[in-house]
């Protein structure tokens, strides 16, 4: 009697434009000594640059794949480019980006966007960033946007203070292979009690076939200051596997704000092995908010480490994954002062074999009394081959704390789908409105453009009514 | 054509269990139909196999919507004919609004998407006539209603989407008298010569303000035996025992 009705995996088109892999540069593959010293001469890195690369590549040599979480024996560093230099220098104007790489960012929307509702906008493609800008009452307040590079040229100071200090080189190996081989990425600074009120937005795209990405972001929010930060991410689908190992370094110091959202669309070939930490001073508040929906393998744990007493933590995060994806995703927050408090609130939604996990711990420390932590995942499975877990470890040293931690897990409801037919509702509209009333809590966090972005990847676009 | 539903000599099963025994009921516009019975007598089992409820298998047959036979249909396609269900235990849904589930269910029984503006005049005005609070439709569907709340919900579900029959599946149960009194205002509200209501109940309250039809009671999946009003009085009374014995 019923149907066969099938939840559409994301509508991926507009990711899937692939360019030509039309490089002006790509290293061989693989990594070793060479290899690193080579991208850093290209970029005439000062010597403590390359410095770092080289003790990064000597500790990734020693540390062993992690042996907990998704599978990764499908990464080969020897099939992997992490090098690929695009055909356009770094350009301020997008006139200037060269037609097709331009035409890329244009279908993504981000000129659009940036015209619209950005205060700043950088866009890297495959190693390098080919544009970048900034609103000009930003400059003048003092505010710097720009890309890793220039900064170490620049602020060579500012880096060296903070460039893999919150994130060490020996966190894993993926943090060491990035520290040795990263290239582009953003630089923010904004200085002490400036309000950057309008969003900046960094976009990263991997074009290169068997290439890597190894993008470099590093915001020091300083006292009093706020910003709102949002990234994106995109690939188009190639059969061999390629590989994002990014760092994402924050730094929230007293008093201060910032927001930092990403939505992730990698293609299905993509191991997302990305790495984001936040350092949180006295009274600061860093609010993550991400929406993780593809590649073939995510291990991504942003983490909140809330240093300064009355630090605050919020992370908002959904995960939707389809078809021979394995998502482990998660937060990390760690107390290690009085009067602290963090609040998670994640989603996940797999099917067609798809595979969530929310991996997360809890760590409050001897010195964070009074600090509070309410945890709450849910997850929702669309048939009966698709998994999710929830892997928390709650670490609590203290005792004089508040902590709450609710899971849930469940198979979409047939009674639901059964009431909202009943309306009028076929099958397949009536399991997106349930997906999209799942993910709604999370899709009203995120900023407007992307809340729309969200539910066109979402977008339930469902076949199959024969009959 | 006056003729509404016809159910023609239906068996239906819940799982193994057999709970529609040889069932006949015919409604035509213009009338309100009572359908009482003792606990397990297959109710509420009616309503959902009129629906395809994939809950239930019907075993043999025939379920007619105007002259069709709407054995096969799905759900949303019974619903699209224009039958409406009143839930007996409404569902929540979380993330989605009760103005834009609303709007939704609306533009598919029409086929049309709906004119905002005037479509939100018309659900307001239902909403003060059945004495909701007008925040509940801005709230999630269902979510966190008394159960007051959503019975009158899906009342107002009904005076939206126009249905051409509603069964009303223990709507009454469980209300205070002033949800009762809402309810039936509703009722009242959205009959009219043209549509029909099938009204499934164990108790008289929400009966006094309507005028009834037909009386029926369906005692081990079948209809035993059809009157007025006179036989809920006679209920009221003497309960289902003598229906039951006649059936032993």
């Amino acid at each position: 009697m019923s149907e066969k009705t099938k939840v559409d995996d994301i509508n991926r088109n507009i990711y899937d434009i692939k360019n030509k892999d039309d490089y002006d540069f790509k290293i061989q593959n693989g990594i070793n000594a060479d290899i690193v010293t080579e991208i850093s001469k290209m970029k005439n890195e000062p010597e403590w640059m390359l410095k770092i690369r080289l003790d990064a590549l000597d500790m990734y040599n020693k540390l062993e794949l992690p042996t907990w979480g998704p599978d990764l024996s499908e990464l080969n560093m020897d099939e992997i480019a992490t090098y690929v230099r695009p055909k356009s220098k770094l350009n301020s104007s997008w006139d200037d980006v060269p037609d097709d790489i331009k035409e890329t960012f244009d279908k993504l929307g981000i000129p659009e966007a940036e015209k619209k509702s950005l205060s700043g906008v950088g866009a890297q493609y495959d190693s390098e960033v080919v544009y970048h800008s900034i609103k000009e009452e930003l400059i003048k307040q003092g505010v710097i946007y720009t890309d890793m590079d220039t900064a170490v040229r620049e602020y060579p100071e500012i880096v060296k203070e903070h460039f893999m200090k919150c994130v060490p080189i020996s966190d894993h190996k993926f943090v060491a292979l990035h520290a040795a081989v990263w290239s582009g990425g953003s630089f923010v600074y904004v200085p002490k009690g400036v309000k950057v009120d309008i969003p900046l937005q960094s976009y990263f795209r991997l074009n290169s076939p068997e290439s890597g990405q190894f993008e470099h972001t590093l915001i020091i929010v300083d006292e009093g200051a706020s910003l709102h930060f949002i990234e994106g991410c995109s690939a188009p689908k190639y059969n061999k596997v390629n590989l994002h190992a990014g760092c994402v370094e924050l730094y929230v110091k007293d008093n201060a704000y910032l927001r930092y959202s990403t939505i992730e669309n990698w293609s299905k070939n993509m191991m997302n092995l990305n790495t984001k930490k936040a350092l949180v001073g006295k009274n600061a508040q860093i609010d993550w908010v991400t929406g993780s929906f593809g590649s073939k393998v995510s291990m991504l744990y942003p983490m909140s480490i809330l240093n300064g007493e009355g630090a605050k933590t919020e992370y908002t995060g959904i995960t939707f994954a389809g078809k021979s994806q394995n998502l482990d995703t998660g937060f990390k927050v760690i107390h290690n002062a009085p009067n602290t408090s963090s609040v998670v609130n994640s989603k996940s939604i797999s099917k067609d074999g798809g595979s969530c996990t929310y991996r997360a711990l809890v760590r409050i420390g001897e010195k964070a009394s009074n600090s509070k932590c309410s945890v709450s995942c849910e997850s929702l499975m669309l048939d009966g081959i698709s998994r999710s877990d929830t892997i928390p470890v709650n670490d609590i040293r203290n005792d004089d704390v508040e902590f709450s931690h609710e899971a849930k897990i469940g198979k979409i409801s047939d009674k639901e789908i059964f009431y909202l037919m009943s309306r009028g509702l076929s099958e397949e509209d009536a399991k997106a409105m349930i997906v999209r009333g799942f993910a709604y809590p999370i899709s009203k966090e995120l900023p407007v453009e992307y809340a729309v972005e969200m539910n066109n990847l979402i977008n339930l676009e469902l076949e199959g009514s024969i009959g | 054509m006056n003729k509404l539903l016809e159910i023609k000599d239906l068996y239906a099963n819940a799982g193994e269990k057999e709970i529609l025994k040889g069932l006949n009921l015919n409604i035509n516009k213009g009338e309100i139909h009572v359908i009482m019975g003792p606990n397990g007598a297959g109710k509420s089992t009616l309503a959902n196999v009129i629906f395809n409820n994939p809950v239930y298998t019907k075993k043999s047959g025939v379920v007619e919507f105007e002259g069709e036979n709407i054995n096969d249909l799905t759900t949303d396609k019974i619903a699209k004919k224009g039958v409406f269900m009143s839930f007996q235990s409404p569902e929540e849904i979380p993330g989605i609004s009760g103005m834009n589930f609303l709007k939704t269910a609306k533009g598919k029984i029409i086929d049309k998407p709906v004119k905002i503006f005037e479509f939100k005049k018309q659900v307001m005005e239902y909403v003060e006539e059945l004495n909701m609070n007008s925040k509940l439709v801005d709230r999630n569907l269902n979510v966190g209603f008394s159960g007051g709340e959503k019975k009158k919900n899906e009342i107002l579900q009904m005076l939206v989407l126009e249905p051409k029959l509603a069964i009303l599946d223990e709507t009454d149960s469980g209300l205070d008298v002033d949800a009762i009194k809402a309810v039936s205002k509703g009722i009242n509200l959205y009959k009219t010569e043209e549509n029909a209501i099938l009204i499934i109940t164990h108790n008289m309250k929400l009966l006094e303000n309507l005028k009834i039809d037909y009386v029926h009671v369906l005692v081990d999946g079948k209809i035993v035996k059809t009157g007025n009003m006179d036989l809920v009085h006679e209920i009221e009374k003497n309960g289902f025992k003598e229906f039951k014995r006649k059936e032993d």
